[in-house]
């Protein structure tokens, strides 16, 4: 996914990643309405209110190319909610979102996979929801088998493979290119230890070239070893941000509270 | 302008995706079957078989080359019901992936007509043994058949992407439009000839239903050796692009809240 924003281009160049006044807006019907007979006693009734829900309030914050910034917070304050507005899987309410290059979004590894499909063809239907054609999935199908260490397993249906070596075939497809922005959302959770140390060294690589990072992680030590920044969201707005160690400090001490 | 060109653009970027969904299905409806790809032309000769028993002893029709006339008005019909009833489900299908990861979602309402289509071509397979077992005469404007394909296909992504931004919010559209569907092939002259309709119902159909434009431009060609009407094919690209423009307006329009009830 590549979004240019020319307008603005020589102000913002050095940013990646512009987060502007953004506001996400849940419609949280007191129920979920999904059928019609509901929808219209409920329009008769006049009840067909929507209690608002706003799960990222206001938000502002500007990450430089090649920065990497953890974010952090407790369940439910937003993290993932900000992650997906600037993935573009949400759109904003309010504000607006400005991404500089392109983005290689680890929410959920392997999200496009399909369980009766063997690995060798997930890689090539996961390449293609990333947008990687079949050249170059080709170009790239041994390196990312080398990557997951799968190569025994590659013509079996995928339903069959344990959730961890879902997840490494996930990782190797989704940072096969080195993207300019890499989004990670707990992802590297699932893996053994070894395949974390790997995942970890990858993303180092990336960040020595120039990869711009946005981790989120409920563990401090490990968003301390790999950000330089912080961001720490509380019930959808920024609390505080800044150098890691103040920002995860502060955040300690509130939650011993 | 501008906007237009860059949905373009993102289309183009996403065609791969296209291309492996469809294989996608198409790999996975045979695998594990034994017979796999042989039963998309099996399937619509033995349903093809089953319904000229019943119309031939059951309830007589004059019509000549029964059989011909019988596949060809099955096949685009099962076209568009099998491509909407996959297109209906194919943004709540895929809640998962679209929230995890951006992809423009039209793409897999495409997608599901699209392996529709692959599935008619498999079945053209089987109307050719039909054509070829009740003698029909091959003739140069059977070259016209893509063109025919192509208005049912348009027509059916238009459908398709309505249906699929209804469902989203309402899942009761699936009972209504299986109850739709069955009506619409009452209504279709599949397996009767519509001149025993009486004539108010014959007007409304000819006007009002589009598979009979289809139908008709395809039986014409095939039964008669005539090159069809070009006022039905007129009619038959209009509504398909009305449909295809209506689908898109609704779907763009609504899209950006699907996220909220998947």
């Amino acid at each position: 996914m590549k979004k240019k924003n020319d307008k603005n281009w020589n102000n913002n160049n050095e940013y990646a990643v512009i987060v502007d006044h953004a506001t996400v807006r849940f419609n949280m019907a007191s129920e979920r309405i999904d059928n019609l007979k509901e929808y219209f006693i409920k329009l008769i009734k006049r009840e067909l209110m929507f209690k608002e829900f706003l799960a990222v309030k206001d938000m502002s914050f500007k990450v430089r190319k090649g920065e990497a910034w953890g974010i952090i917070g407790t369940n439910g304050s937003g993290k993932s909610t900000l992650l997906k507005l600037i993935c573009g899987i949400l759109k904003p309410f309010e504000g607006q979102v400005t991404i500089n290059g392109s983005i290689a979004p680890l929410i959920e590894l392997g999200a496009g996979f399909d369980g009766d499909l063997t690995a060798r063809e997930n890689i090539f239907l996961n390449g293609a929801v990333l947008g990687y054609n079949k050249q170059f999935m080709q170009n790239h199908f041994e390196e990312i088998v080398e990557f997951a260490e799968l190569q025994d397993f590659l013509d079996m249906p995928l339903k069959n493979y344990s959730s961890g070596m879902a997840a490494r075939l996930g990782f190797a497809i989704a940072t096969i290119v080195r993207p300019d922005i890499l989004i990670c959302d707990e992802v590297l959770a699932v893996g053994d230890y070894a395949f974390q140390l790997k995942c970890q060294k990858r993303m180092n690589e990336m960040r020595k070239h120039g990869t711009t990072l946005l981790f989120v992680s409920h563990s401090i030590d490990s968003v301390k070893e790999v950000c330089d920044y912080a961001l720490w969201i509380e019930k959808g707005t920024a609390k505080m941000s800044g150098k890691v160690d103040e920002v995860c400090d502060a955040y300690m001490k509130y939650l011993q509270n | 302008m501008n906007n237009f060109i860059k949905r373009l653009e993102a289309f183009q970027h996403y065609k791969p995706l296209l291309q492996q969904l469809v294989m996608k299905d198409v790999k996975l409806k045979y695998r594990r079957s034994f017979l796999g790809y042989v039963w998309s032309i099996l399937n619509p000769l033995m349903i093809m078989i089953i319904m000229v028993l019943v119309f031939e002893s059951m309830f007589r029709f004059d019509i000549a080359n029964y059989p011909v006339y019988l596949i060809i008005g099955q096949t685009v019909f099962n076209f568009v019901s099998e491509a909407t009833n996959q297109a209906m489900w194919s943004i709540t299908g895929n809640a998962a992936l679209l929230k995890k990861t951006y992809v423009p979602k039209y793409i897999f309402t495409i997608s599901k007509v699209t392996s529709s289509l692959v599935n008619t071509l498999f079945a053209l397979g089987a109307m050719l043994i039909v054509f070829v077992v009740c003698h029909v005469r091959f003739n140069w404007y059977m070259l016209f058949i893509p063109v025919i394909l192509l208005q049912v296909y348009i027509f059916s992504v238009g459908l398709g992407l309505l249906l699929a931004q209804g469902t989203v919010f309402f899942r009761d559209i699936q009972y209504i439009y299986g109850a739709f569907l069955t009506a619409w092939m009452y209504l279709t002259p599949m397996f009767y000839p519509i001149n025993q309709l009486p004539f108010q119902l014959m007007w409304a159909i000819k006007h009002f239903n589009p598979l009979y434009s289809y139908i008709t431009q395809f039986r014409t060609i095939v039964l008669e050796g005539l090159f069809p009407d070009t006022r039905l094919i007129i009619y038959g690209f209009v509504v398909a692009f009305a449909s295809l423009l209506i689908g898109t307006w609704v779907f763009m329009k609504n899209q950006d809240r699907f996220i909220l009830y998947i």
